[in-house]
């Protein structure tokens, strides 16, 4: 028998893998596919203070091997999800999660992370730097190693669960905005968001999505996550939730090899409902062809 | 919903650019007429979605039309070809608000969902007008199979090549019916939105990252809160879509 299980800031996961944050929900609707009680954690949609619509629809434009969404972080602000949608998750998944928060302010995200934290539920903080600062003229906090360190900084106050910061792949040099998340005092990494890119319909000539923009996902972004990972891996010591483009559970030993504790997997959920389950199921036999016996010890592997 | 491998019957042109594909395999998950398909394709990251235009035991049929890369690859397809489906999404259209006579409105490829729905109301008990828009005479499909629901089939073309000369709200002055059901392109819905009287279903079509809820790629402004197109409906009460 292989041993698939990890450890992530002293919570022991079954296997590493990890619903990825927006392509997921608030998980419970995918128990209507499979027990999801199977999965190492969930990371649950991206919630901010106040309740958001999101941006208007064409939200989604294909791509050659993914998609670009401007879903625009809808969700029902971090109380209403604590209150309502989290005992809904509590009837399905019996193990702590992951709570996924964002803001367009310092203090947004300070209260994210504390409402969060009073949940049991709760394993485990991700803080989404990818979203505008609207004090900061509009940049995104990932783009700003002093801003990333900042919000750190805050969430790291309010909370005593351990707090993972999730970075944006769009910026120059991923290593800074790393040290900036363990000089914040920050217990891991999530790397990456999505890339920012555009499509643009022949017979309109006009972007497809409303918003002209959107992030870009999918399994074209592997190459790109692994080595913003593996170089991330080489510079701070804090454990790394490896993201992006992850489809098969060769990824997942990929990513694992590169320095990723944990995997999260998020566009290949919204093309095969039963992808983390199929994931899950192939690793044994995986880790056997490879002559893998415990999951834990890979990690890391590739330097 | 249920995820299925589904092998082609047949795939055959109806009339210029739309095909009719029958599918062989369990289609138990499918519970009302306005659900829809999701179809994944070989060399498409995304699946496409299609609505279900009819169901049998172990058969479904599905009518669409060429539009871009994805429908055309599909238009290809030879019988024996299987194809993984997520099978039975959406809400669907509910007949049992109609009590005795129903109004079926439907512009070009929004005609598919509604024979389901056709056949349902018959099988109901109910009365069934149809309406049924298209530019041109040419593109028009369906009608005799329609008729041989037992339905009262009007049809409307905007050149005036066949039926009434123009849109399927010309159609409908004088239309007497309990409940309205309507799909077809955005300005037609809200046309039948601002047309008819008394209560009815309408089903919109958005651009999909999944099809099942799971990210918010297709949701709406409605009166009763955001909802996704793809869980929530595609079928809404009339008046409840802000537009
Ligand atoms: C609930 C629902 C039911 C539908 N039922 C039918 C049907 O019964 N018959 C039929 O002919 N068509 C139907 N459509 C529209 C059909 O999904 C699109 O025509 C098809 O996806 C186009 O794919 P393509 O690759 O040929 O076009 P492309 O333009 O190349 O597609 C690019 C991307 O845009 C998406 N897209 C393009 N047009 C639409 C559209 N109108 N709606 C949603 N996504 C779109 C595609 O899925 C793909 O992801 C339905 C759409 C929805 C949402
Ligand atoms: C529809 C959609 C919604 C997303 N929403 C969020 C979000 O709310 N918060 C967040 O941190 N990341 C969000 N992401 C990013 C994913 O969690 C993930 O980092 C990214 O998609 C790369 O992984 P993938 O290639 O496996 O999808 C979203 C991605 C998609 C496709
Ligand atoms: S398409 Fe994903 S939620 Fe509707």
């Amino acid at each position: 028998m292989v041993k698939t299980a990890v450890e992530l800031c002293g919570i022991k996961l079954d296997n590493p893998v990890i619903p990825a944050s927006g392509t997921f929900g608030f998980g419970y609707e995918f128990a209507e596919f499979y027990d999801i009680n199977i999965l190492g954690s969930i990371s649950l949609k991206g919630s901010t203070k106040e309740a958001r619509f999101g941006n208007p629809t064409p939200r989604i434009a294909e791509c050659p091997a993914g998609l670009i969404n401007s879903v625009g972080l809808q969700n029902p602000g971090i109380d209403e999800a604590v209150n309502k949608e989290y005992p809904l998750l509590a009837k399905v998944y019996k193990k702590p999660v992951i709570q996924n928060i964002s803001g367009f302010s310092v203090e947004e995200f300070a209260y994210c992370a504390a409402k969060a934290s009073e949940s049991d539920m709760v394993g485990i903080i991700e803080v989404n730097v990818s979203c505008p600062n609207v004090h900061g003229g509009g940049a995104a906090f990932g783009t700003d190693p002093d801003r990333i360190y900042e919000v750190t900084r805050a969430v790291r106050e309010v909370t005593s669960k351990p707090v993972f910061v999730k970075l944006s792949p769009n910026v120059t040099d991923i290593k800074i905005m790393a040290k900036a998340c363990a000089a914040g005092g920050a217990d891991g990494i999530t790397l990456i968001n999505t890339l920012s890119g555009m499509r643009i319909d022949l017979k309109t000539r006009k972007p497809v999505v409303k918003m002209k923009a959107g992030g870009y996902s999918g399994a074209g972004v592997f190459p790109i996550a692994l080595k913003m990972v593996y170089d991330v891996y080489e510079t701070v010591t804090l454990p790394i939730m490896g993201v992006g483009g992850i489809t098969s559970a060769r990824d997942v030993v990929e990513m694992m090899l590169a320095g990723a504790t944990a995997v999260q997997i998020g566009t290949a959920n919204l093309i095969d409902p039963y992808a983390c389950k199929t994931i899950i199921e192939q690793l044994p036999s995986v880790m056997e062809s490879y002559k893998i016996d415990d999951l834990s010890k890979i990690i890391g592997g590739a330097h | 919903m249920k995820k299925e491998i589904m092998t082609i019957i047949s795939n055959e042109r109806l009339t210029t650019g739309v095909y009719e594909m029958r599918l062989k395999g369990d289609v138990t998950a499918i519970t009302a007429p306005g659900q829809f398909v999701n179809i994944a394709l070989a060399g498409f990251s995304l699946r496409r979605p299609i609505s279900v235009c009819d169901v049998g035991k172990d058969e479904l049929t599905l009518v669409y039309k060429v539009v871009g890369r994805g429908t055309e690859y599909m238009s290809g397809l030879k019988k024996g070809f299987a194809l993984d489906i997520l099978v039975g999404l959406g809400n669907g259209y509910s007949v049992s608000k109609t009590s005795k006579k129903a109004l079926v409105i439907g512009g070009g490829v929004g005609l598919p969902p509604l024979y389901l729905l056709t056949e349902k109301l018959f099988e109901a008990g109910k009365l069934v007008d149809v309406i049924m828009g298209f530019n041109t005479k040419s593109e028009i499909f369906y009608a005799d199979k329609f008729r041989s629901l037992g339905a009262n089939v009007t049809i409307t073309t905007v050149d005036g090549s066949e039926g009434i000369k123009g849109f399927v709200t010309d159609a409908m002055t004088g239309a007497d019916y309990d409940y309205f059901y309507a799909c077809g392109p955005l300005p037609m819905l809200k046309a039948v939105e601002k047309n008819t009287f008394g209560k009815g279903q309408i089903s919109l079509e958005e651009r999909m990252g999944c099809g099942f809820g799971a990210c918010l790629g297709c949701s709406i402004q409605t009166r009763n809160g955001a909802k996704r197109v793809c869980k929530d409906g595609p079928v809404f009460e009339k008046g409840e879509v802000i537009w």
